[in-house]
């Protein structure tokens, strides 16, 4: 790594100004020249699938702000936009609505494990009204098999198969607790995540950088992560969508339960809900004293997950 | 160092020129430089490219793909990426390792070499930076981190304060490294109003960027292998081992290649730093065991899979005793007095405790985090051969620019970059 002297400006610039390029310092110059334009046209080749992944990003989804930061026109268009696109590339026609709190509402969730068995109708319904991966068999919803006598979820098992219930088995399904104090939001680097008025967590799929720290902090493996793109064959999407739930989402972002806002915003209950044969999951809304739901926490014995950790979940077990 | 001497006779007449001309042309002369060298230099030079493209095609394939590519899942949400990010930030704050002792202590003689340091801080700094860009999912978002056009989640998240830390780090070094061969291409004497209050701040600034690197983790109370108040010292402890460590083999390489020879005394105060961190790193890191295993509890799972493999599962278990056993072997042979010398025993020692560091960071912190997951399944995890190129890019993109600037520093401290003579005066 010596420094040649015969060829450093300097010593060839030196009285000799006005004619900075003499012929040692030229050749070396046309040398450093072809390295460098096969340098370039290297980087170009190297990068190249980038033009691929880039066909794929509008200028309109490129500049998009922020949720909050959109008008009702903003809004309007954006959808238009992501209702168009579905249209193109699956030849569906989806409606997309921007479901809002409804005010003085404030959502929770129960499930009675005395009764359910572990049968995962929840999960299915959970794939299919979610829009989920059909190949990874996506699901927000995870069912653990744990032995009697334990809550300890280490002795716990999520692929567990055969017939249900067994017999020394309970069944524990942990899905988004919509946290009070969601350590999944506070660790979002740019906000693209936040809890609503009536107590969902959401994510804005259009703002979301994928960072998954979400997914790292929180506490119940609720959230997802878009490896693919998701396939979902054209005659099986469900069309009911909303931005901030079930829509189609792009790759790259993180997405999780929102206690099915497209349905229960709209006064229908989860979908993991109707599809339980047993009638061991609750939902409604905690703030209406005559609340279903307010009975079942004012009289039953009621148990909330990793209560230790401080995320104060909206999301309650309990045994008759 | 090879000449201290031979500054331009015209030096005094050149002071006049104003810096906002003279310092873009120091820049470009010492660009032009950078790309000069001897067969061997341009070699190295053209491998590190490759390698770089070899990354660069890499991660380009794997953003057209999807992140599925990779072998993270979301049981394993951070792998290889987020692993030698924490190292490179080890590495970058122990880069500044060199300047407590030369300006705390007042050691002269460090003086000379602290731009070494400050030199590895950035391409460290450009290697954490680049190493979370590659993990993101939707890189072609990123501006929505910047403050004021996107949304920053700030004091909030330590995500944020990361970015903050990391890039105020780099501004810094660049702005020390660049002032301090600035004035030696003048053949000026630095005037320390200029850069000792900076190099002050770096100190304290590489403590801060390696302690909030460290809260990333143990902030999240849902991952009780990382929820412990011990890991921000670990990471110090152990930045000051690799830091100093990667500084020797690089004043190493400057030595047989060119020629630029540092004063023994530094290498000295380097492995006398490097003996202390590595005997408290081990300490904590025995601690740190005793509790997991003497208690048991939720912490001891992933501790268990990770020391002895669990339920079956034991894909960490020859990393982790790998480097527990390259770190005390390391730790060892620095304890040799042929250590103090230049002798090869030195450099193995160095490589010893750089590649065990880099286990224990990485395969030995981040992936067992993971590993059981929140609802305790085991998900096991290696990285994909995508990962494993994006990660060699990387790091031939910091050799890349660790090279040139090395280069400028051995050139304008040897005195062989100096103001062209003016011809014209006005
Ligand atoms: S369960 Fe997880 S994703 Fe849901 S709110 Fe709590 S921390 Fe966030
Ligand atoms: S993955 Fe998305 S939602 Fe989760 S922390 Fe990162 S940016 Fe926020």
């Amino acid at each position: 790594m010596t420094t040649t002297n015969d060829s450093s400006p300097k010593e060839n610039g030196q009285g000799d100004r006005s004619l900075p390029v003499l012929q040692n310092s030229s050749r070396r110059t046309a040398v450093k020249g072809a390295f460098a334009t096969l340098g370039a046209a290297a980087f170009v080749a190297a990068v190249s699938p980038l033009r691929q992944a880039a066909k794929q990003t509008t200028a309109s989804e490129f500049m998009q702000t922020h949720y909050k930061r959109l008008t009702d026109e903003d809004k309007r268009k954006v959808i238009e936009r992501l209702e168009a696109e579905v249209k193109q590339e699956h030849g569906v026609d989806v409606d997309i609505a921007d479901d809002r709190p409804i005010p003085g509402t404030k959502f929770v969730y129960a499930i009675n494990l005395s009764v359910c068995n572990g049968n995962g109708k929840c999960v299915e319904a959970c794939h299919k009204e979610n829009n989920h991966d059909r190949a990874t068999n996506q699901s927000y919803i995870r069912v653990l098999e744990m032995p009697k006598g334990t809550m300890d979820m280490e002795h716990g098992n999520t692929t567990y198969s055969g017939v249900v219930p067994k017999d020394d088995k309970f069944y524990l399904p942990v899905q988004c607790q919509q946290c009070d104090e969601p350590p999944c939001v506070d660790v979002c680097p740019v906000k693209a995540t936040w809890k609503e008025e009536d107590g969902i967590v959401v994510v804005d799929y259009n703002w979301c950088i994928g960072c998954r720290y979400c997914e790292a902090a929180c506490p119940y493996h609720a959230r997802r992560f878009n490896w693919k793109q998701a396939d979902v064959p054209a005659d099986e999407i469900n069309p009911d969508q909303s931005y901030l739930s079930n829509r189609l989402r792009p790759v790259g972002v993180v997405e999780k339960c929102t206690y099915c806002l497209h349905r229960t915003r709209r006064g229908k209950l989860p979908a993991c809900l109707e599809a339980c044969p047993t009638g061991a999951r609750v939902f409604g809304n905690i703030l209406d004293p005559d609340s279903n739901i307010r009975w079942i926490l004012e009289n039953k014995r009621v148990y909330i997950l990793k209560e230790d950790l401080g995320t104060k979940p909206a999301f309650f077990y309990y045994f008759d | 160092m090879s000449s201290t001497t031979a500054l331009p006779t015209s030096e005094d007449q050149r002071s006049d020129e104003p810096h906002l001309l003279s310092y873009p042309r120091f820049l470009k002369r010492i660009l032009w430089l950078a790309t000069e060298g001897s067969f061997g230099f341009y070699a190295w030079m053209t491998l590190l490219t490759a390698l770089s493209l070899v990354g660069l095609n890499a991660w380009a394939n794997q953003v057209a793909g999807g992140m599925i590519g990779t072998n993270m899942t979301d049981h394993v949400s951070w792998g290889l990426y987020i692993a030698n990010f924490t190292f490179c930030v080890g590495l970058a704050a122990g880069g500044v390792m060199m300047v407590i002792p030369a300006y705390l202590y007042d050691d002269e003689d460090m003086h000379k070499v602290v731009i070494v340091g400050e030199t590895v801080a950035i391409a460290a700094i450009v290697m954490c930076t680049l190493s979370v860009v590659v993990d993101l999912g939707r890189p072609d978002r990123f501006w929505h981190l910047i403050p004021g056009i996107g949304e920053f989640n700030w004091p909030v998240s330590m995500l944020t304060w990361d970015v903050i830390v990391l890039n105020g780090y780099l501004l810094i070094n660049l702005h020390v490294v660049g002032y301090l061969l600035y004035m030696r291409y003048l053949g000026r004497k630095p005037n320390p109003t200029w850069y000792i209050p900076f190099v002050f701040l770096s100190i304290f600034w590489a403590i801060s960027i390696h302690t909030v690197t460290a809260f990333l983790y143990c902030g999240l109370g849902g991952r009780p292998f990382w929820n412990t108040a011990l890991l921000a010292p670990r990471f110090l402890a152990s930045a000051f081992v690799s830091g100093p460590a990667f500084i020797i083999l690089v004043m190493r390489v400057m030595r047989v290649t060119a020629g630029y020879t540092a004063p023994l005394g530094p290498a000295r105060t380097l492995v006398q730093i490097i003996r202390v961190a590595m005997v408290v790193n081990l300490v904590m890191l025995a601690s740190e065991i005793f509790t997991l295993f003497y208690t048991g509890g939720a912490h001891v799972s992933a501790a268990n899979y990770l020391f002895f493999g669990a339920h079956g599962h034991s894909g960490l278990v020859p990393w982790m005793w790998s480097s527990i056993v390259l770190n005390l072997i390391g730790t060892v042979l620095f304890f040799m007095p042929s250590a103090m010398e230049r002798s090869t025993v030195r450099i193995v020692a160095c490589l010893c405790c750089i590649a065990g560091i880099w286990i224990e960071k990485g395969m030995g912190l981040i992936i067992p985090g993971f590993i059981p997951s929140t609802l305790h399944e085991i998900v096991e995890y290696s990285p994909s051969l995508i990962e494993w190129k994006v990660t060699v890019g990387i790091w031939a993109f910091g050799l890349l620019i660790l090279t040139v600037l090395m280069k400028v520093v051995v050139s304008v401290f040897g005195g062989q970059v100096t103001p062209e003579q003016p011809t014209v005066t006005t």
